[in-house]
């Protein structure tokens, strides 16, 4: 002990540090922010640094060449002992990180933290949002499988969209014409050495800035925020009901830190790692590629926008976003803080995160996707062809040689791209029917070149038989009083 | 010679050696921007599209549609797998042929072909397209990307070398209009 005293000692003379640290970490703080909800910054903070100390073992085996990445995050899963671990906490630890990094920001919002002084705080910090999901997205690159190769892909379909230097901009993110050795290599320079190194410099701003300014205090409904008198209210509040950041404030910290890391390591170890899935082999086309979690949402909204809208929500939405949040601060600088008196930001967030768990919900589904296997793999209910003529049950052959399945539901099995069938006889009349199959129309292709007629008859024949019990198919009543005068008349006083 | 009034020798010498900095870092950052941009800079220079060859004609019978290989011709040793791009080959009438890139036309995922429904689908958003890469239905707003082709000894080849994208029509034969 003594000898760890007089190490200790002989450090300080030198470093001359300890005074410094000790003073910043008794700082007083506002006895309220000894809180739970004040534990997220230092939680992302230490996932940043598990992701560090993983990020660099994962390395000592990682090959970034796209002939080789693939065959080393095999070799990581089921060569090199506890691979498989090393990758699995580092993947977990990715969406931890945005999570609370997300979770960091509305808290902040909501607590009213980004107003004066804390402006510049806030804009540091949501570029550290903006680096964590760049982190996400260039490491789902480095797990270098098939998803990796088609995202990549969608990248630069976005990218060519902007409008005169599109091409260029693919050509600079991939590296070259097509995505392979080079575009691998600078997505690997990106997530090792460039975004890292920005992470370091924001979270240092970041914490600098949070340690000059003072930690935001508990917002009180009337305590509100004014430029002239803030600084000496905060340093009266902090005199008056302050309490040392250590240990008052940090034990709650150290706790949901480790809390936080715990539950990294159990998920890995029950969940495994993340992939990779097949080889980034652009050959192998029976793929359908899906981005990871947090890109969901993206993936929902892009397949949900009309066509024309897609590419200005593309590349002005990111903007408009990102512009918003820049200067949130600087609109909102002053007032309450307090979320009671903020039903508008209350009402912000809510609505942001029922949108982003809608579609991130939706895309978990999919619904836009055609099931490209499901006229070979799905067969018809059987209940659909019972009793059913022989015409009929070729038109069932006719929907399932035809593809239709595929973007067409029959008692919730198949594609849900197009309607469900179960009841379309309801809907359409047999008219309607042959008009829809051959010119198509309303987001369905015309088949009219690859049905023969008698295809066509058969297929209209099965689904006119596609309603429920009770119901009655439609029927195009003109069509009876022209074949038969008298039929269509209805009985007088009924419709 | 006299200095300005409140400026003394060693202020100088400090702007000077600012000023001599500068002329070093624009120096460097010629080199450093044209490594940066040279992605972009071969592509003007010799262009990355050349004539690749996909095969005899044989392999693709007329009125039919096949999926064809063929090695990128720009290519690096360590590029593996990733510089073998697919394309799908359609016979018109034995004379005649299409030759779609496999990535959709919205986003770039590999679309598929259906034989029997004559229609190219895609996995990822269901973009569909006719036999002819016109636009069936779906997001994308334009028709499969088509390479030019000529035949040369029974040998199909093809203009090919870099992603297409929608913004990028270099290897574009012509806008698709869909069926009216």
């Amino acid at each position: 002990m003594r000898l760890t005293a007089s190490i200790g000692k002989w450090l300080d003379a030198r470093l001359q540090l300890g005074a410094s640290i000790r003073e910043t970490a008794e700082h007083p703080v506002p006895r309220e922010t000894a809180s739970w909800f004040y534990v997220f910054g230092s939680a992302a903070f230490v996932v940043f640094m598990l992701q560090i100390v993983t990020g660099v073992m994962l390395a000592l085996i990682y090959v970034p060449s796209a002939g080789e990445a693939w065959n080393s995050l095999q070799a990581l899963n089921h060569d090199v002992s506890l691979g498989w671990y090393i990758r699995a906490l580092h993947g977990w630890g990715s969406d931890f990180m945005v999570a609370i990094v997300l979770i960091h920001m509305v808290q902040v919002f909501l607590f009213g933290a980004y107003k004066y002084p804390r402006e510049l705080t806030w804009i540091v910090g949501v570029l550290l949002l903006l680096v964590t999901l760049g982190m996400a997205f260039t490491g789902q690159v480095l797990r270098f499988d098939q998803d990796a190769y088609w995202g990549l892909g969608i990248g630069a379909s976005i990218a060519s969209r902007v409008p005169l230097m599109g091409p260029s901009i693919v050509n600079l993110m991939l590296g070259g014409p097509i995505i392979a050795g080079a575009t691998l290599s600078r997505f690997f320079a990106l997530h090792v050495f460039l975004i890292p190194g920005l992470l370091v410099a924001f979270v240092a701003v970041h914490l600098l800035m949070v340690l000059k300014l003072g930690i935001n205090e508990w917002p009180m409904p009337g305590r509100v925020v004014r430029k002239a008198t803030y600084t000496r209210e905060y340093h009266e509040l902090t005199k008056r009901d302050g309490l040392p950041f250590v240990p008052g404030a940090v034990w709650k910290d150290l706790f949901f830190a480790a809390f936080i890391l715990l539950s990294i390591a159990v998920c890995a170890y029950y969940f495994g790692p993340f992939g990779p899935s097949g080889p980034p082999d652009p050959t192998i086309i029976q793929t359908a590629p899906r981005p990871d979690f947090f890109f969901l949402w993206l993936y929902a909204v892009l397949s949900l926008l009309p066509p024309s809208m897609e590419t200005p929500a593309l590349l002005v939405g990111p903007v408009v976003a990102i512009l918003a949040l820049l200067l949130l601060p600087f609109f909102f600088g002053e007032g309450e803080k307090s979320w009671r008196r903020r039903p508008i930001a209350v009402l912000t967030i809510l609505l942001v995160t029922v949108a982003l768990g809608t579609f991130t919900r939706l895309a978990g589904n999919a619904p836009w996707s055609p099931v490209m296997d499901a006229w070979s793999r799905i067969p018809i209910p059987s209940e659909f062809l019972h009793n059913r003529s022989a015409l009929e049950r070729q038109g069932a052959l006719v929907f399932q040689v035809k593809q239709c399945h595929n973007c067409h539901s029959l008692d919730n099995q198949g594609g849900k791209r197009g309607p469900a069938l179960d009841g379309v006889a309801v809907r359409l009349t047999q008219d309607q029917l042959i008009r829809q199959v051959i010119q198509g129309g309303g987001n369905m292709p015309a088949y009219g070149k690859n049905l023969s007629p008698a295809e066509t008859t058969a297929l209209v024949a099965f689904l006119e038989t596609l309603y429920p019990a009770g119901h009655s198919p439609a029927r195009d009543a003109s069509r009876a009083v022209a074949l038969e005068p008298d039929a269509g008349v209805p009985p007088s006083g009924h419709p | 010679m006299t200095l300005p009034r409140g400026l003394t020798r060693r202020d100088l010498f400090m702007k000077l050696g600012i000023f001599f900095n500068g002329i070093v870092a624009a120096i460097l950052a010629v080199p450093i921007v044209r490594y940066l941009l040279s992605p972009v800079a071969q592509e003007r220079k010799g262009g990355y599209e050349s004539w690749v060859p996909l095969g005899n004609l044989e392999q693709f019978p007329s009125g039919e549609t096949r999926l064809a290989t063929y090695r990128n011709p720009i290519v690096n040793r360590w590029d593996g797998d990733t510089a073998d791009i697919p394309c799908w080959v359609r016979n018109v009438d034995g004379q005649t042929f299409q030759v779609f890139a496999i990535n959709c036309a919205h986003l770039g995922c590999p679309v598929r072909w259906f034989q029997q429904s004559g229609l190219f689908l895609c996995p990822c958003h269901g973009g569909a397209y006719y036999q002819d890469g016109s636009r069936a239905s779906g997001p994308p707003e334009r028709g499969l990307f088509e390479y030019h082709y000529r035949i040369e000894g029974g040998t199909l080849l093809i203009r090919a070398g870099e992603i297409p994208t929608p913004g990028h029509a270099s290897n574009i034969v012509r806008e698709i209009r869909p069926c009216v």
